[in-house]
């Protein structure tokens, strides 16, 4: 294996680790839910493009063709992150998660959402 | 699983790595380690419900991660149908589990 290669791949593992470490990191320190969801899924996902590039450059060249196994979970990964983001920011408005504010995100809501979580309207359509 | 890869498995000595990509895979393991401590904590701690979504879907991210390095320690392309099942097993349950917390139920 040549000094290049060596130093593409050796690089792009310290800068995705160091990705992904940030990502865990900033979940682990930041202080509402709605700041809490933006690291994980926005740098750990960067952390492991970068970590699956490296591996896909390394097989490329110890098999002396190219590997795209690694592509596929990459591809996979930056599809599925913003969904499950999504899902996740969309179930933590519905139970009315508190803010850093301390204040309930009302003005996030719809109209139609908040209809449907006001105990005393009593009705749901449930879309 | 054939017998040279069982030998790679137990014996990483025969992986092509130089001294500077061993360095940097230390360091690399050594990082997505940390994370996953970090996720692990959050996950402990919560406090919401949403907190504790969250902080799997950060595992089991890191854990594609982790697998990602082992493969290239040990020189084996063995580990990506793991990692990529693992994508889309630990998805499925973000969604399943977010879905739940949305609607009290998983399939109406």
């Amino acid at each position: 294996m040549d000094l290049i290669t060596e130093l593409l791949v050796a690089t792009l593992i310290v800068i995705g680790a160091l990705f992904t470490a940030l990502g865990s990191f900033g979940l682990l320190r930041l202080r509402d839910f709605y700041s809490r969801l933006h690291s994980p899924t926005k740098a750990t996902t960067l952390g492991v493009g970068s970590l699956l590039i490296a591996s896909a450059i390394y097989f490329s060249h110890l098999e002396d063709r190219l590997s795209l196994h690694e592509i596929l979970v990459a591809v996979f990964l930056l599809i599925t992150a913003p969904v499950g983001a999504h899902l996740m920011a969309k179930a933590a408005l519905h139970l009315r998660v508190r803010g850093e504010s301390g204040l309930p995100p009302d003005d996030l809501l719809d109209g139609r959402d908040r209809e449907r979580l006001d105990p005393l309207a009593g009705r749901g359509d449930g879309d | 699983m054939s017998e040279a890869s069982v030998a790679l498995l137990t014996d990483p000595a025969g992986a092509v790595t130089g001294p500077i990509l061993a360095g940097a895979l230390g360091i690399g393991f050594l990082l997505v380690s940390a994370a996953l401590l970090m996720s692990l904590v959050r996950l402990v701690i919560g406090p919401e419900k949403p907190d504790r979504i969250l902080a799997l879907d950060t595992l089991y991210v890191n854990t594609v991660a982790l697998l990602v390095l082992l493969g290239i320690h040990l020189s084996t392309d063995l580990f990506f149908e793991a990692a990529l099942l693992i994508a889309l097993i630990g998805f499925i349950g973000t969604v399943a589990l977010a879905k739940f917390l949305t609607r009290g139920d998983i399939i109406e």
